[in-house]
């Protein structure tokens, strides 16, 4: 039984269904995101998790414990919100301090304990100032800090980089790993940003339309996509639908030339369209030897991107997109140019249908 | 271009001397008790005045205790609109502008025969009751005032937030409430009181009719028997109000304890 359960959680808002049927273990001291688009219910399951919403059905445990309908105080879970949410009014050791000092911890404790907390986020010498003197950045880690201060079971992130500029977020989210390596703590992180996801969690939810896409490792995710989303939402993907021409031999047809796969198509019957995905990394310009898929086309797009030039190749109706490596003595082809590019099998992914809303 | 900039100037010259002229001709004419030269005479007459300290002692502890349960009164409705009840801002609203369609002297018609000698609640058989009624009178009075000042405050702070991460954090209401909301809608409730303060130091038809000693009976009283003394009193009420006004500015900036406000990104 995994340190965090959700079990057959639901949550709608009158017709209206933000979150289907979520199931989730979590293990102490994971640290798992969240991720899908606006409006897939990410939020709302983490504000489930944090009691600030009652699911409609359903149950939350927490080391055993049963949370569904335990206020947000009685829950010992941290928060850290996208806008920081520090009381303007105190300063940033009273901004960490406030959890131990509500819960009447004695005074000696709760200054040792503040400065545990400014020190574990580098920020030692703010502790006089407001909120209101610091930047974004060290907002957020002094919102860690708050969160952290209280020794909870599970520390919940909502977006908390959104608000902060792109150099920011790139180092604070590491310091965000660093921290929650160093403690352990189990830990549940909303992002809309896939990098971001794949940067920091030992694995990822994938959501949409309040549904669980998919669950995997951060590897898992990007290279093997099960639905035509996470395909198309983690990273950049080529995804076409095709043909099948023979599911025992998991081949399709792309415009007149056939394709393989790495397996057959289970359950899959010949002339039914599926949705293919081929990351453009995996496919090279030129022929070669071995079991690789081979397709003719033409040079339609070469966009030159510094240190990587992402060239479109256009066959009949469909168009591949490839990444190269730039290389200063090899120039790219020129547009309208017939190539061959060449891909493996095992890269060209076949994705599970649809599922039905 | 230049008749363009002489207009505004000629709306403010005359505004100036619309609100310049009678207070100068009221303070002028208060320091003339003396005959011949300009004097504090009539200053000195009425702050000796022994019934001036007593009814101004007195509205001044009515008006604090209006203020304070004002507040008690006001921040948390404010605060539970804002936060959970957002359809009903339309109706509390309504109810907290009645006092300003509601003549006074309605209103407190309409307490003597509730609270009337005849009545289950007697408050007016007695005095200290008819203070608490008082009081309320007051609070009620001044409700336009405070509940405006007090929702814009909390309307100008994320309060869903700072609630969840107080709650969080494992904060009751009771603190999330003293604690983290009213210190951070400090200057608006500053501003509601001081306006509550300037409203009740000077009431006179509901004191009157509930038969109190206050300040605002005092100053009609003090108007029809003497010359000087009522001018005098006149620009002691302007006096309160304006420092009334300049503590609101001075007390609701923001507080910057630190002087050090350098913004320093960390490494």
């Amino acid at each position: 039984m995994g340190f965090l359960e959700l079990a057959g959680v639901r949550k709608t808002f009158g017709a209206n269904s933000v979150v289907r049927n979520f199931d989730l273990s979590v293990s102490r001291g994971e640290f798992v995101s969240f991720l899908g688009p606006s409006g897939c219910g990410k939020t709302t399951t983490l504000r489930m998790i944090a009691g600030f919403e009652v699911p409609s059905a359903g149950q939350i445990r927490i080391k055993e414990r049963d949370v569904t309908n335990l206020r947000p105080n009685q829950r010992n879970v941290g928060m850290v919100f996208q806008s920081y949410a520090l009381f303007p009014n105190m300063t940033v050791a009273e901004n960490v301090g406030f959890g131990l000092k509500v819960s009447k911890k004695p005074t000696g404790e709760i200054g040792r304990r503040v400065e545990e907390m400014l020190r574990l986020i580098k920020l030692p010498q703010l502790g006089g100032r407001y909120p209101s003197q610091l930047s974004g950045g060290q907002q957020q880690r002094v919102a860690l800090a708050r969160a952290l201060a209280i020794k909870p079971q599970v520390l919940l992130l909502d977006e908390p980089l959104s608000a902060l500029d792109a150099k920011i977020r790139v180092s604070l989210r590491e310091e965000i790993r660093a921290v929650q390596r160093e403690l352990g703590i189990t830990t549940i992180y909303v992002t809309h940003d896939q990098e971001e996801a794949l940067s920091i969690s030992d694995r990822i939810v994938v959501m949409n339309e309040g549904r669980i896409e998919q669950i995997g490792a951060p590897f898992e995710i990007y290279n093997y996509p099960r639905t035509r989303f996470v395909a198309s939402f983690v990273g950049t993907l080529n995804i076409f639908d095709r043909r099948i021409l023979d599911a025992a031999a998991g081949a399709f047809d792309v415009d007149g030339q056939r394709i393989l796969t790495g397996n057959g198509i289970a359950g899959a019957q010949v002339g039914e369209i599926r949705s293919l995905a081929l990351r453009p990394e995996a496919v090279a310009l030129g022929g070669g030897e071995g079991d690789r898929n081979l397709m003719r086309g033409t040079i339609e797009e070469v966009s030159f991107l510094g240190a990587v030039v992402r060239i479109r190749v256009r066959f009949k109706e469909a168009t591949i997109s490839l990444d190269t490596f730039n290389n200063p003595a090899a120039p790219p082809p020129a547009r309208g140019e017939p190539v061959t590019v060449r891909f493996a099998r095992s890269d060209l992914l076949v994705l599970e249908p649809q599922a039905e809303s | 271009m230049k008749q363009a900039k002489i207009g505004p100037w000629i709306a403010i010259a005359m505004g100036t001397l619309y609100f310049v002229v009678p207070r100068f001709g009221t303070s002028e004419f208060s320091l003339r008790m003396r005959r011949g030269q300009y004097s504090f005479d009539a200053y000195r007459v009425v702050l000796d005045d022994p019934r001036f300290q007593a009814t101004f002692g007195y509205s001044t502890v009515l008006a604090l205790a209006t203020i304070v349960v004002g507040v008690l009164l006001v921040v948390p409705t404010a605060y539970w609109v804002q936060l959970r009840l957002p359809r009903l801002r339309p109706v509390v609203e309504f109810i907290t502008l009645l006092p300003l369609v509601i003549p006074a002297i309605v209103i407190v018609f309409g307490y003597l025969r509730i609270y009337g000698s005849s009545s289950l609640l007697p408050m007016t058989t007695n005095e200290r009751a008819t203070d608490v009624l008082l009081m309320f009178s007051y609070v009620m009075l001044s409700l336009p005032y405070m509940y405006r000042a007090v929702d814009t405050g909390i309307r100008a702070i994320d309060v869903a937030t700072l609630t969840e991460a107080a709650e969080s954090l494992g904060a009751r209401w009771p603190t999330i409430l003293f604690k983290v909301i009213l210190p951070n809608v400090r200057s608006a409730v500053l501003s509601g009181a001081f306006l509550t303060f300037a409203t009740v130091i000077g009431e006179f038809t509901m004191t009157s009719l509930l038969d109190r000693p206050a300040f605002g009976p005092y100053l009609q009283l003090m108007g029809q028997d003497r010359a000087y003394e009522p001018s005098a009193l006149a620009i002691i009420s302007f006096a309160i109000t304006w420092a009334c006004l300049g503590l609101m500015q001075l007390l609701g900036r923001p507080v910057e304890k630190s002087s050090a406000a350098t913004i320093v990104e960390a490494k």
